[in-house]
């Protein structure tokens, strides 16, 4: 019963947060002045064309109504449609998402897989000559922006692999209907790019906790009553050590989206991030706003999922 | 027999091993750690010339007879490429023909004002919500540390880049952005710590001498928790750097002509296939300075708190540690040193 409780309420403060981000978001760009109806005039717009586009696109309205309209149209499942380009935000964002969701996906994956694997590596072989490896590459990884990462890996990798003819890493998007193969040659280079600097994090991050974890006195019990290595590690060590490294992905969302975006604009990979950055250079509130929204959800929803996944971790942690 | 008399007698007492034992404040000590680290004091001196360098980027732009803004003819080839280190232009130039070691010492100054200054703020600002938040308790702080998860989950790039959208991009509505993504995570440790503070006898004791929650705050709250704090906003430095140079990547933060080695490095992405020195040396600049602030980070927290572990220190421990234990101290007494 409390588990459906704290589900409940969750979900309730999730909703809450989501409302707060339309609305911060919506008042963000109607309250300054960047008349979309001025751009779409054009230089020599006269003002009753001004007028004319505002009434079509329901500008000349207050803040107040206008917003009311959308979040009408959002509890629908309509994201609205782009000043610029008439097109609805729903088919933008479901035309974007095949790369986006690729990179993500993909990215979250190396990113989890490299940084635990590494950070228990260099737990159980603690100051070994692998353990200060792994803290160079650490120390070079949090110090590495996402975007210099990707062009020193484009640098290195393909331009250098190009004079010899291999073409195999080009910085595109290939579908994953259209050659799955190439889908994942073409990605390894984002991914690696997406993933390196927060594996950095979590390797460390999953060290230290391996490291206490593996002081405790039941890991001391486990070995006494002739466990092998390998499970009191796995079964007992990892996965207390895992709960520390649990709460900091929910925290991380946010910079898996940030690191997407950065990775397709330096990757051309096209995806949801380019037509955020588009729409931002346009001042395309509608698509802004969609991007926005869905982002918070995926957020929102990827931060109770950590929560559960917590409370089954460790039993100890008591939902409130 | 006056009281002063007993004391002095005693306090003679006491110096009688002369010399052996001295006291010393836990910033002595972790002063003292701090130098013996060499990586640490390594970072500082770069980061103590890149400082320097950034200051004096308009003698050096002088001293070289190169502006950063000016482009050179000569500084494109026929085909109208960038010119490659060396001769005149030392680092070689940009695709407009600027000097390149002109425009990166340039792009120094601004990657320290923005990373020192938004850390500036984002502590202060941290540090009093979490000292407001962990003090008052209740409401206030449920609302504040509800505040503080959502700042901290939410995807602050893409937030970062609409502010700077809405309010147009400049050098200081970077460093307000920067700012207001970073103070989060000082609160909640700031918080934290007061939370499990203000229980403390000794505060007690200040309320009940009718102490003004400011002044709890200031002078009886605040020393205790400046150590993990120092920590944490050395280590918001590089964080921030990279932030800036992410948003002017973007074509977000610092504008064209305004060097920054985030729009160098953005300026470059057309051409460093055919000229690496364009990418290599602001990439370059960039990662040296933020590993220097995150080495430091790491040597004020092994200084600070001495029960992390360090794992590049063990060579150094047994060099230090005769230094540190004294030959005067007699035998069998234990030493109250730190490592």
């Amino acid at each position: 019963m409390d588990f459906v409780r704290f589900i409940v309420r969750r979900i309730l403060f999730g909703i809450i947060v989501l409302w707060l981000v339309t609305l911060g978001t919506f008042f963000l760009f109607f309250v300054i002045p960047s008349d979309p109806a001025v751009t779409l005039a054009g230089k020599g717009g006269t003002p009753e064309r001004v007028a004319q586009i505002k009434q079509r696109l329901g500008l000349d309205q207050p803040v107040i109504v206008q917003y009311w309209h959308y979040l009408d149209r959002l509890l629908h499942g309509d994201l609205g449609t782009s000043f610029f380009t008439g097109v609805s935000v729903n088919s933008t964002i479901k035309q974007d998402l095949p790369p986006t969701l690729s990179l993500i996906i993909g990215g979250a994956v190396l990113w989890l897989i490299g940084g635990i694997g590494v950070g228990v590596l260099s737990a159980t072989r603690a100051r070994s000559l692998l353990d200060r490896f792994a803290t160079v590459f650490v120390l070079i990884g949090i110090s590495m922006p996402t975007f210099v990462v990707g062009l020193l890996l484009l640098f290195v990798v393909y331009f250098q692999l190009a004079k010899h003819g291999i073409q195999n890493f080009a910085p595109t998007y290939i579908p994953f209907s259209q050659n799955p193969a190439q889908w994942f040659e073409h990605m390894i280079l984002p991914w690696i790019t997406l993933a390196l600097v927060s594996a950095a994090t979590y390797s460390r991050l999953t060290r230290g906790s391996m490291l206490d974890a593996l002081g405790e006195d039941y890991i001391r019990t486990a070995r006494a009553k002739g466990l092998t290595e390998r499970r009191v590690i796995y079964r007992h060590g990892l996965r207390a050590a895992l709960t520390p490294v649990v709460t900091q992905l929910g925290v991380d969302m946010g910079t898996l989206i940030g690191g997407a975006v950065v990775t397709e604009t330096v990757f051309g990979l096209g995806g949801v991030g380019a037509a955020l950055l588009r729409a931002f250079n346009y001042g395309d509130v509608y698509v802004i706003l969609g991007i926005v929204i869905v982002t918070a959800v995926a957020v929102v929803v990827a931060n109770i999922v950590v929560d559960i996944a917590y409370s089954v971790l460790d039993p100890r942690v008591r939902l409130t | 027999m006056s009281l002063t008399e007993v004391q002095f007698t005693g306090a003679t007492v006491e110096q009688a091993p002369a010399g052996a034992i001295q006291g010393r404040s836990p910033w002595q000590l972790a002063w003292r750690r701090l130098r013996s680290d060499r990586l640490a004091l390594a970072s500082a001196i770069v980061i103590v010339l890149l400082c320097l360098v950034a200051l004096a980027a308009p003698l050096i732009a002088s001293v070289i007879g190169h502006p950063p803004a000016i482009q050179y003819p000569n500084g494109t080839t026929a085909q109208g490429l960038p010119t490659p280190p060396g001769g005149q232009f030392l680092l070689g130039t940009d695709n407009l023909g600027r000097d390149l070691l002109v425009r990166i010492v340039y792009g120094a100054r601004i990657s320290l004002l923005v990373g020192l200054s938004s850390t500036a703020i984002a502590t202060v600002l941290g540090v009093a919500v979490g000292l407001v938040a962990g003090y008052y308790g209740g409401v206030i702080d449920g609302v504040l540390a509800r505040f503080m998860d959502v700042v901290l989950a939410f995807p602050y790039l893409i937030l970062a880049l609409a502010l700077v959208t809405v309010f147009g991009a400049s050098l200081w509505m970077v460093v307000a952005v920067i700012a207001f993504f970073s103070w989060a995570a000082l609160a909640r440790i700031v918080r934290g710590q007061t939370l499990s503070l203000k229980e403390k006898e000794y505060i007690e004791a200040a309320r009940a001498i009718g102490a003004s929650p400011l002044r709890i705050m200031m002078v009886d709250l605040l020393p205790n928790v400046i150590a993990p704090v120092l920590v944490v906003a050395t280590l918001l430095v590089p964080t921030a750097i990279v932030f800036e140079s992410t948003l002017s990547y973007l074509g977000l933060g610092i504008q064209e002509p305004t060097a920054s080695w985030g729009n160098i490095i953005a300026g470059s992405q057309q051409f460093y296939e055919v000229a690496w020195w364009f990418l290599i040396f602001p990439a370059g600049a960039l990662l040296i300075t933020t590993l220097a602030f995150n080495l430091l980070g790491d040597g004020v927290r092994d200084a600070i708190d001495p029960s992390t572990e360090r794992i590049f220190a063990a060579r150094r421990k047994k060099r230090a540690l005769p230094v540190g234990g004294s030959p005067l101290v007699e035998p069998g007494r234990p030493v109250v040193e730190e490592d």
